[in-house]
């Protein structure tokens, strides 16, 4: 009896070893190989890899280059000329970006590479100060509302009513060397940060994600189903139209849209997002052709198409009623923001299927702390 | 029946190991759920605590909330030991009742299930044998009360019942669900993540094999001949639930637990091999045949103990009293054994509303909630009502007027698509908390119904 008591609890124990207590990135290699899966996730986090977030990033690699060039030039020789070829370098970069600012995982996460590329709204009065006192440090956290996008959306557009007196302030005025100096900077810094990201994964990030398929808090396919829904419900959907429409504080903001000094971008790129969401939840390509293992064939395996249709339905909806809005959100704010606030409405309409719907299905906890189930 | 019932003396040394093994397990729960830092982050981080309905009083303490925990961990190796054991389990239970009652978002029957066993123990003579207040009066009785034993094996008992119970539903049974969700999910377990955790008929076994072992495991503890079978099936349910879920220490509480309902005889090995590691052993310590109760307490405590088991068997009914799908509504869902029963997730947002101007904007959660809390109250309408009051009264103080609280909720039950879960219309700041059914819940309209228990 004793014995046989004893051989249970070292049974238990045994058992007990080789079980994961949770909570560590644990990667069983060698596994995926031994059993046939219906469901390939390690397939679906190489699509995703390679022909969605890489293409992506490569491609905003591709127009980072060329902005900084664009800013090299119109530091050189700034007239109207390099000044337009920048706005447009600018803009297509800025359009591109939609694509990659959903991907804070890896070393985008690490070094807090949004949060230098695209914090708005911008606070003029730190860019001023930099510029007017130099020896800022631009990684400094405090400084995160004062570089990327948004600077430059500033630099570019912002610092006077028309362009003969934007240019003067890089060519006649007094501090025409520190404005120079500042844009420079930040395009360098975006142009660095770009580098790091982009390198990282194609210096072995990429293996490390596809390998990490299994299913912990730090698994690649949780954190990128939390850093989808992060970025959706914050980057998106409160930042781009909630936040001006006011709908976080009773009262409108419309200075708080994207690409504020431009005027009539922030529609055209909060549509480039929306698309971009649809189509990596879609897995299509980012460079064209066609879909790819995602987040909607792994719902399809796991039975529940009812959740990718009410995605893309939904999705579709809110594309149709941000397509009404005026190109220029600041305009639309101030002169109708009831339709800010209907477009609102229908993004957080798609906020339930991903973050409740979608990872419920997977399994996958939205942001995970951790303690003790039943 | 009963008065004979009652003098029915049996082997103390079940008891004896029994408050050990407790205390001890009590004790590294406490040490484990202190060093993963969930003191801090669960009870000192939050600047907002769930409260049960009555207990708004109790609430953590800061930085002296460790001093709980303290507390409670002392007295848990007090009891261990058996050293002033009375005064050690009233502390014990106490203070991790006090702890459990802080804040609700961390609710777990497993918690109840010690609160109610720590309760029960204060009336029960533990310390009789194998402790330290028997070597110091120099006094061990051989012989307690049967019932003493016995109504810790109700309780076991109970536990594994209701929750077999519980189980009696068409969901569990005819739909696998949540098993479904949550074992396809565990693809990532070596040699049967890809394979047979991705079986709908593995999903099936093991709805209805759990349901069997709920319901059947109390009985085949009790009855002799299938005993060590019970056991084994008990080590390896458990094992294998620790296994899938993370459920902390539950399962080695139940396997230790289960003991209880094993012989004597191996309990005198079980105390003889301690007393052999034991500093204590030279002295001489008196052998008195049977405990005895003194007369008051010979009077009282049966019948407390009755009582207590009474509120145990009636108290998972309760939910009876409410219209509507229990788990959907949750009223009376609680301190039911309704354990891994159902998969539930919700996403609601509030919005606070100016009643004149009709102004209104919405609340970030996370800068009033922890993820955790954010979590359990998305799906859970006594918090939904208790945050909403909170936002409320937050926003009063910050000179908001004629404050109103609307909530936007909706919640996936089992597998289901989301669903609308609170009236959007109804002006939550306006409604009391209370043990009446909500009416502001949007009954539950899946076309899958829920059948069953």
């Amino acid at each position: 009896m004793y014995k046989k008591f004893l051989a249970l609890v070292v049974f238990a124990g045994l058992i007990f070893a080789c079980s994961s207590s949770g909570g560590g990135g644990g990667v069983d290699p060698g596994d995926d190989d031994v059993f046939v899966d219906n469901f390939d996730r390690g397939a679906m986090l190489t699509a995703l890899a390679d022909q969605v977030i890489t293409q992506a990033y490569d491609g905003f690699h591709t127009q980072m280059i060329m902005l900084n060039q664009a800013g090299m030039n119109f530091v050189a020789a700034p007239d109207q000329t390099t000044l337009s070829n920048l706005r447009n370098g600018w803009f297509n970069a800025y359009k591109v970006w939609q694509y990659i600012e959903m991907f804070n995982i890896g070393k985008a996460e690490e070094l807090q590479y949004s949060f230098y590329m695209n914090v708005y709204p911008l606070s003029v009065t730190d860019v001023e100060n930099n510029i007017t006192n130099g020896g800022y440090d631009l990684y400094a956290v405090g400084n995160q509302d004062a570089v990327g996008f948004p600077a430059l959306d500033y630099l570019l557009y912002g610092l006077a009513d028309n362009d003969a007196d934007i240019l003067a302030k890089y060519t006649t005025d007094v501090n025409a060397d520190g404005y120079k100096t500042y844009l420079t900077d930040v395009l360098t810094q975006m142009d660095d940060l770009t580098r790091l990201v982009v390198n990282d994964w194609g210096e072995g990030y990429r293996d490390t994600f596809i390998n990490n398929s299994g299913n912990t808090s730090t698994s690649s396919l949780n954190i990128l189903v939390n850093s989808f829904v992060q970025y959706y419900e914050k980057k998106l959907r409160a930042n781009k139209i909630g936040i001006p429409a006011g709908v976080f504080s009773g009262n409108p903001l419309p200075d708080k849209v994207e690409a504020l000094y431009r005027k009539n971008g922030s529609k055209e790129l909060a549509e480039i997002a929306l698309q971009a969401v649809e189509d990596f939840f879609n897995g299509k390509q980012y460079n064209g052709g066609a879909e790819a293992e995602s987040f909607k064939t792994y719902l399809s395996y796991l039975d529940r198409d009812d959740i990718s249709n009410n995605i893309l339905s939904q999705i579709n909806t809110a594309q149709a009623q941000l397509n009404s809005l005026s190109n220029n959100f600041y305009e639309q704010v101030n002169t109708d923001n009831s339709q800010m606030l209907m477009t609102y409405d229908e993004l957080q309409k798609v906020v339930v299927f991903i973050k409740n719907d979608m990872p419920n299905a997977f399994n996958v906890s939205i942001v995970f702390q951790d303690n003790d189930g039943d | 029946m009963l008065s004979k019932y009652r003098n029915i003396y049996t082997d103390s040394a079940p008891l004896a190991v029994f408050r050990v093994l407790f205390g001890l397990m009590m004790f590294g729960s406490i040490v484990r759920f202190w060093m993963y830092g969930w003191i801090d982050s669960l009870y000192i981080q939050p600047k907002f605590f769930f409260s049960y309905y009555g207990f708004e009083w109790v609430q953590p303490l800061g930085n002296y909330t460790y001093l709980i925990f303290s507390i409670c961990a002392v007295a848990a190796l007090c009891v261990a030991f058996g050293y002033k054991y009375r005064i050690a389990i009233i502390t014990f239970f106490l203070s991790f009742t006090y702890i459990e009652l802080m804040d609700k978002t961390t609710y777990l029957n497993h918690y109840y299930f010690i609160s109610l066993l720590s309760f029960l123990l204060i009336f029960l003579p533990a310390n009789t044998r194998l402790s330290v207040d028997a070597y110091l009066r120099k006094k061990e009785y051989e012989k307690v009360p049967r019932w003493t034993i016995d109504s810790i094996k109700i309780l076991l008992g109970i536990v594994y019942f209701y929750a077999g119970l519980a189980k009696l539903n068409s969901d569990w049974l005819l739909r696998a669900q949540p098993l479904k969700i949550w074992l396809t999910s565990k693809y990532d377990l070596p040699f049967i993540g890809e394979n047979i955790m991705q079986q709908e008929w593995f999903h099936y076994a093991m709805s209805w094999g759990g349901t069997f072992y709920d319901l059947t495991i109390p009985f085949l503890l009790l009855y002799r001949k299938t005993r060590f079978l019970a056991f084994f099936l008990v080590v390896f349910f458990h094992v294998f639930t620790r296994v899938l879920f993370p459920i902390g220490m539950f399962p080695y509480i139940m396997i230790v637990s289960s003991l209880i309902f094993f012989d004597a005889k191996l309990h005198r090995t079980i105390i003889a091999f301690i007393q052999r590691l034991s500093p204590l052993k030279s002295r001489v310590v008196e052998r008195i045949s049977e405990y005895h109760y003194s007369v008051l307490s010979k009077k009282l405590v049966p019948n407390i103990v009755i009582l207590f088991f009474v509120v145990q068997l009636l108290m998972p009914w309760r939910y009876l009293i409410y219209p509507g799908e229990l788990f959907w509504t949750e009223e009376g869902y609680r301190f039911s054994w309704r354990v891994m029963l159902i998969e539930k997730s919700g996403y609601t947002t509030f919005k606070i509303v100016d009643g004149k101007t009709k102004k209104y904007f919405y609340v970030e959660n996370s800068d009033f909630l922890t993820p955790f809390q954010e979590k359990q109250m998305s799906s859970q309408p006594d918090f939904i009502l208790e945050y909403a009051h909170y936002l409320g009264d937050h926003f009063a103080s910050q000179g908001h007027q004629n404050i109103e609280v609307y909530a936007e909720s909706f919640v996936a039950l089992n597998g289901r698509l989301s669903a609308q879960f609170i009236d959007s219309s109804v002006n939550l700041y306006n409604e009391k908390e209370s043990f009446k059914h909500k009416p502001w819940i949007v009954p539950f309209q899946h076309d899958i119904k829920i059948k069953g228990l």
